[in-house]
Formats: C-alpha cells, sequence, structure tokens
C-alpha cells in the first residue's frame, strides 16, 4: 500500500497553450490550477491547505521559458525556473536586483524547479519577487482563452495569495522595462535563515542622469505587510535630486512612516519591521549608487 | 479514478507502473522502485533529505508528482557507487566522518553530487550555499563541508 498525501485529482499534461487554455475555460469553475515548478503548489496539496479537482501541468511547455529583450523590455516566460536566471549572465550584469532577488529564493535545489511566474502569481507575503516587479515597474501577459491583457504590477497585487488574475486566466510572460543607462538596484531580505520567506525585504530600481541626479526611482517593500507596498512617496523624494547622505536617511524615515506591518503572534514587533525596513532601504539605495557610480 | 501509466528511469533501469497522479516521486522510488536510500524527512521541502537528481538537476522528490518524471532519468543515491566501489562524495563522508545518524545523507550527497558537476571546484562559502537546501541535526556541517571538499579534491585526481 503506497502513501499518497495530496487529495485524488485529474491531471492534465497539455503540450501547447492552446490545449492549456482550453482545459482552464473548461475547469476553472471547478478550481482548476495550474502546477508550474510546484514548490509552493504541491506542499499546499499535500497539506490539503487546498485539494483542487483538476491540476493542469504546464511543464512541458518549453516556449513559456525564455529570457530575452525586446521593444524596450526584458521579457521572461512565466515557466522560466529560477536557477536560469541566475545562470544567465543579462541578468546577472544589467538587471542587479532581480538577480539578488532570485538568488536569494529558498536554496539551490527548489531554485532548480521554482519559477518565476509561480512566485509572482502565488503572492504569498514572504515572497521576494513581487515586491522586485513593483520596484521596476514591470508589467505582466496574461491569456485566457479569448485573447489576452495586460496588467501593470502596481495593479496586479491585491493581497496575500490574491492576484488581479482570473481564475481562467494564465500569465504567460513578465516584461520588465529595459534599463537607463547609470542604473542599478538592490534587494535584501530580512530573514530568521538563509532561504527562508522575508521578514521585511526591501527593492530599490535607481536611475542617474548625467549630471547625477536621480532620472527613477522604484521602491517597494515586501515581507513586512499582507502585500507588497510600493512606497510612490519615497521615489518622488528621491526623483530629481541629487543623493547624498542626507536625503539618503530622509528617504529611509519615508519608507519606515508609511509602512504598516502585518502583526503577528509569533513574529517580530511591528516598529522592529518599520526600522528595518527603512534601514534595509537606505542599504539598498547606498548599494546601488556604488553599484552606478563605482 | 485516474491512473497513469508511467515509466521512469531509475539508477539506468527502468520502473514502469499505473499510478495516480497525486503520488509523489519519492513514494515512487521507495514503494515502487523499492530504493529506500532516498528519505522523506520534513515534507514541506525545507529539509532536502528526498533530494534525487532528475534528468541532471537536483529536485527535491517529495515536491514532485511521479507523473511528471514519465520518461524522465532519475539518479538516487543507489545509483553512485560503481563496481562496489564507493563513489568519491560518499567515500569523503566517510573518510571525513560527514554523518552521525546518517538520516540526511543521501539528500546531502545527491545536493554535492550536483554542486560538484554545476562547479568541480567550489570555495568553502559554495559548497556551504550549495548544501543550504539539506538540513542536519547532528554535526553542525562543518564535517559534511570538509567531506565535499574531499570529493571535489579526489574528483580532480588530487588525493
Amino acid at each position: 500500500m503506497t502513501i499518497m498525501y495530496p487529495a485524488s485529482f485529474e491531471y492534465f499534461s497539455p503540450l501547447n497553450m492552446d490545449e492549456v487554455l482550453e482545459l482552464l475555460s473548461k475547469y476553472y469553475k471547478d478550481g482548476a490550477k495550474i502546477l508550474a515548478g510546484g514548490q509552493s503548489l504541491i506542499i499546499a496539496m499535500k497539506l490539503r491547505i487546498i485539494s483542487p479537482k483538476y491540476v493542469i501541468d504546464i511543464n512541458n511547455i518549453p516556449s513559456l521559458s525564455f529570457i530575452n529583450e525586446s521593444d524596450g523590455y526584458l521579457k521572461i516566460g512565466a515557466l522560466t525556473r529560477y536557477v536560469d536566471l541566475e545562470d544567465s549572465d543579462l541578468i546577472k550584469t544589467k538587471y542587479p536586483l532581480l538577480y539578488e532577488a532570485v538568488k536569494n529564493i529558498a536554496d539551490p535545489i527548489v531554485r532548480n524547479w521554482g519559477t518565476i511566474g509561480g512566485n509572482i502569481c502565488y503572492n504569498f507575503p514572504g515572497n521576494n519577487l513581487p515586491a522586485v516587479m513593483l520596484a521596476y515597474n514591470a508589467r505582466f501577459i496574461v491569456r485566457n482563452l479569448s485573447g489576452s491583457r495586460t496588467i501593470s504590477a502596481k495593479d496586479f497585487f491585491l493581497g496575500p495569495l490574491q492576484t488581479s488574475l482570473k481564475e481562467d486566466e494564465i500569465l504567460t510572460e513578465i516584461q520588465i522595462p529595459i534599463p537607463q543607462p547609470k542604473n542599478s538596484g538592490y534587494f535584501i531580505k530580512l530573514a530568521k535563515r538563509t532561504g527562508d520567506f522575508a521578514i521585511v525585504s526591501t527593492a530599490v530600481n535607481l536611475s542617474l542622469n548625467y549630471d547625477g541626479t536621480v532620472k527613477e526611482a522604484g521602491i517597494a517593500i515586501g515581507g513586512a505587510t499582507n502585500n507588497p507596498v510600493k512606497i510612490v512617496k519615497a521615489e518622488e523624494a528621491l526623483v530629481g535630486s541629487k543623493i547624498n547622505d542626507e536625503l539618503i536617511r530622509e528617504v529611509g524615515k519615508i519608507v519606515s512612516d508609511v509602512i504598516e506591518p502585518v502583526e503577528e503572534p509569533f513574529g517580530p514587533p511591528v516598529d522592529y519591521k518599520k526600522a528595518m525596513a527603512g534601514v534595509l532601504t537606505i542599504r539598498a539605495i547606498k548599494q546601488s549608487l556604488k553599484n552606478i557610480i563605482g | 479514478m485516474q491512473k497513469v501509466h508511467v515509466k521512469i528511469n531509475i539508477n539506468e533501469k527502468p520502473y514502469e507502473a499505473e499510478i495516480e497522479p497525486r503520488l509523489l516521486l519519492v513514494h515512487f522510488i521507495r514503494d515502487i522502485a523499492g530504493l529506500t536510500g532516498t528519505h522523506i524527512g520534513c515534507d514541506t521541502t525545507n529539509c532536502g533529505a528526498c533530494t534525487v537528481i532528475l534528468n541532471g538537476k537536483a529536485v527535491k522528490s517529495c515536491t514532485m508528482f511521479a507523473v511528471q518524471a514519465n520518461g524522465k532519468d532519475v539518479i538516487t543515491i543507489e545509483g553512485l557507487a560503481k563496481d562496489g566501489k564507493l563513489h568519491p562524495i560518499q567515500e569523503g563522508f566517510w573518510v571525513k566522518h560527514g554523518l552521525q545518524c546518517g538520516y540526511c545523507t543521501p539528500g546531502m550527497i545527491m545536493a554535492a553530487y550536483q554542486l560538484l558537476k554545476k562547479n568541480p571546484n567550489p570555495s568553502e562559502e559554495e559548497i556551504r550555499i550549495g548544501i543550504s537546501g539539506n538540513l542536519c541535526r547532528c554535526t553542525g556541517y562543518q564535517n559534511i563541508v570538509e567531506a565535499i571538499k574531499y570529493a571535489s579534491e579526489k574528483m580532480k585526481g588530487e588525493i
């Protein structure tokens, strides 16, 4: 007798996108789930937190896995695995914010199989990538049987484990604007141990003008709150200004003031998370500047 | 109940069965193929005791359905020793006392196997990152790191 942890489900392994969309449209009302890397979904199914009746495995659709730059965007297929992002010279050299965030997801074995699309669609508060997507002003291409639409990151993340993806839709592509010259970014995560979910994480993306003033700034905080937060006030404080230590401290303070962390029964105090959001942002801005100026 | 016919090559030997899609890869390996060297530890993808190599990539076999490995190649701890001779990583764990209770060892060795395939000459820090998905509750990792260092040198022919 073999042990089986998850509840029974019907399994589909489509070989192209048309099949995926047809299956989704047929079964979404019965709570069909897309299985990508499964590094969150399968655990939730084993623990019987969820028991979908239908599972649509997209692992046999290689066209959902790619990394390229075109039409002003870095385009990443939703099924692209963390390890492929981590091993990509393009990501390492031109998208340091994404690189740092991916490198700090779980552990190398999980990163071999987990996918960027899964991380974003799951929108677990401790995940690294939702805040990164906000800081980059990324956008997502989603599809259903009747067509496709584009959702900006700021409209995508709705709350813990909630996104604006409809039940019959699937995320197919992540698009990050190709960085301006004199751009860099950084991601820092405060966690109990390496690879754990974030207590607080900060994602910073900066572009400077040639006179040294800030052209563009993206700042977002993850982990501390139920949903990743883009700190627009902090971004506005930076844009157009010449960065100095005083301004960076000021931005850190804005972040600490704006953020409203969740009280957790066994977690660190809210005030600590507020303070750390500011501190990590200060460090991430300094590191980004160092990367740009050298 | 849906049943799927799968054939998985484990350590270069095919195993076929009619299974339910909900069967985890680790249970296929242990219960159907009878290869109990692959352990089940935490069940939440934390501990890495169930690590195997699937088509060249280390995966946690408790976080994958067996049906997903259909037609693919799996290497488990039983597949490392050849002709009665330990693999250099196994030898390293023996020589450097890289285990105490031994529960995490098969997963540790499979993680090290992938690490050394990708990076034959890892620094101590790279070794520690390489096994960060595998938990040991006995030794404090020092001897495990030494064992992997030993294996890396042995595989380069230095020992």
